[in-house]
């Protein structure tokens, strides 16, 4: 684990105490997740230390929450539908933004990123005047229409990377031996655009499945998603179902990712 | 010419997407900042400077701005340091399982961020691990304060914040040539020289990106204060959301976003005029 010019002292000394700082920043990074999961088996009646036995129950008193079961519903459903809208429309502006030359991209590409650079507080009020101003109940739609707005630059991103390293030549080939633009881009495009459409899929997913703050703004009244049920359990009190919860949450969105690379990996793996 | 009608098909849904959604909100709330406030929910629309004469004269406002500034500074400085390092370390370390370390960067990514930020109350709470632990240790007799306190927020905040800028520095410096490096070692350089002269200037755009970008965040941020601070340290965010979801004071709401949404613009483009907005995007697609 030796850097490759680290012969003088100071460059030793130096190199261990990177080494050691990266290390408490890892520690940093994962060691309140890692008490959350293991406080949610502990067996107290309280959320937090000490350890007074292990224990499931506090799972299965998740799993007789109405509310935490409904707001998991509400988001998966929300998370879905803006998965597969938001891709599309993103895949659709990749395209546009990579492989053609027109006036005013630069503002296009600019306009698409803009939803990642402008804080959720300010997006939420905004929104949330449109339909006031519309005259327009707080809907599903309008939940599923600003989680789109919020993941597209996502979208956009990831697959125009993709894009830049797929050379052009082949869809030129294609072109000139007679195919259409769009079996073009069923058959020569899209397969090789595989990974990064997964990639944007699951990441669109998980944007909207863990977005609390737009939510908190955009939600109908009386609906909870996922977090903002947990924001509204957490108010109430440091119950140890929350961390059963969270601990269920994680396995769910970090398995899933896992698991989409994998599928990436063996996807991508296959057309070479 | 059809080439680009083309692309403005393909274009089309995003950008109306965006208009309706981003800019013509953005547009309506500007001039609900010039509205008049009734009652809660009520407003009139005749056209008075009101809002922002309300805005720049009273204290009370200045003093969340100042505050979400600094809480916002000393968080974004606060990731630089502690993220600069790892990056360093993981661009230069010789490990084999490099991938693992920087799939570790990725996995906050996916963890809730509500969890992320509620996760440290196990850590600083009276119940918390730090807590206990020294009353174990009978170091304390009663418990620390640590939660609910701004050191909690900007706590949060840094652990939400840090992959971003890991990431962002990270990819800057695997843009340096490393023969750099060993020439810099050759022509009498010791490591810490060839550190400041050559690596630190050159990894400079990407621990900048990195900043903007935990400023930014930082600065507008509603739910972290929410959840690890007191009353005392809401921020400017929390400020929006009474005003609008408590008060209903639509005018002021608008006032008080467009001010944010005003102030962070302008921090984005003094940064763009100097390292260009493409670097924040290439840490954001990672």
């Amino acid at each position: 684990m030796q850097p490759r010019q680290a012969e003088d002292a100071s460059g030793v000394w130096g190199w261990r105490a990177v080494k050691i700082v990266t290390i408490l920043v890892y520690i940093f990074m994962f060691a309140p997740i890692l008490v959350t999961v293991i406080l949610s088996f502990n067996a107290s009646m309280f959320g937090g230390f000490p350890m007074t036995g292990v224990s499931l129950q506090w799972y299965g008193k998740l799993f007789q929450n109405e509310a935490v079961l409904r707001a998991f519903k509400t988001s998966i459903w929300i998370a879905l539908l803006t998965a597969a809208v938001c891709t599309v429309i993103g895949v659709m502006a990749a395209i546009a933004l990579t492989r053609h030359e027109f006036r005013g991209k630069q503002w296009m590409n600019t306009l698409v990123i803009l939803p990642a650079l402008v804080p959720e507080t300010i997006l939420g009020v905004g929104l949330l005047l449109l339909m006031k101003w519309a005259n327009q109940p707080r809907s599903y739609l309008l939940l599923v229409l600003g989680h789109i707005m919020l993941a597209l630059p996502f979208v956009v991103l990831v697959v125009q990377a993709r894009l830049i390293g797929i050379k052009r030549v082949y869809e030129e080939a294609a072109l000139s031996l007679g195919a259409n633009r769009f079996n073009t881009f069923r058959e020569v495009t899209l397969p090789l655009l595989m990974p990064a459409i997964v990639a944007a899929v699951l990441l669109v997913f998980t944007i909207s499945f863990d977005n609390i703050t737009a939510s908190l703004f955009w939600r109908p009244p009386g609906v909870e998603t996922m977090p903002t049920q947990i924001l509204a359990m957490l108010k109430i009190s440091i119950s140890p179902e929350i961390n059963a919860l969270g601990t269920l949450m994680i396995v769910i969105t970090v398995g899933l990712p896992l698991l989409g690379g994998a599928i990436a990996r063996i996807l991508s793996g296959n057309r070479q | 010419m059809q080439q680009t009608r083309f692309a403005w098909y393909l274009l089309a849904p995003a950008i109306i997407l965006l208009a309706v959604l981003l800019v013509l909100p953005i547009a309506i709330m500007a001039i609900y900042t010039f509205y008049e406030f009734v009652t809660a929910g009520v407003e009139k629309a005749n056209y008075t400077l009101a809002n922002w004469q309300e805005f720049f004269t009273d204290s009370y406002y200045h003093l969340f701005l100042w505050k979400t500034a600094r809480v916002a500074a000393i968080t974004a400085l606060a990731c630089a340091v502690m993220g600069y390092i790892p990056a360093y370390f993981i661009w230069m370390t010789s490990f084999r399982h490099k991938w693992l370390l920087l799939l570790l960067l990725i996995v906050p990514f996916w963890i809730s961020f509500t969890i992320r930020t509620f996760s440290w109350i196990h850590i600083l709470g009276e119940q918390g691990a730090i807590n206990v632990t020294l009353k174990t240790l009978g170091i304390i007799d009663s418990p620390i304060q640590m939660l609910y306190t701004e050191g909690a927020v900007i706590m949060g905040m840094i652990h939400f914040l840090l992959p971003y800028m890991i990431l962002n520095v990270y990819v800057s410096l695997e843009g340096i040539d490393r023969d750099l490096l060993s020439a810099a070692r050759t022509l009498g350089c010791t490591s810490a020289q060839a550190f400041r002269e050559v690596t630190l200037p050159l990894s400079l755009p990407g621990l900048c990106a990195g900043l903007l970008l935990c400023f930014v965040l930082a600065a507008g941020s509603y739910v972290t204060p929410q959840i690890l601070g007191g009353n005392r340290d809401a921020l400017f965010g929390n400020l929006v959301y009474d005003t609008i979801m408590e008060q209903l004071n639509w005018p002021m709401g608008s006032t008080l976003s467009i001010v944010l949404f005003v102030l962070l613009g302008i921090v984005s483009a003094i940064y763009s005029r100097y390292m260009g907005l493409s670097t924040i995007f290439k840490g954001l697609s990672r």
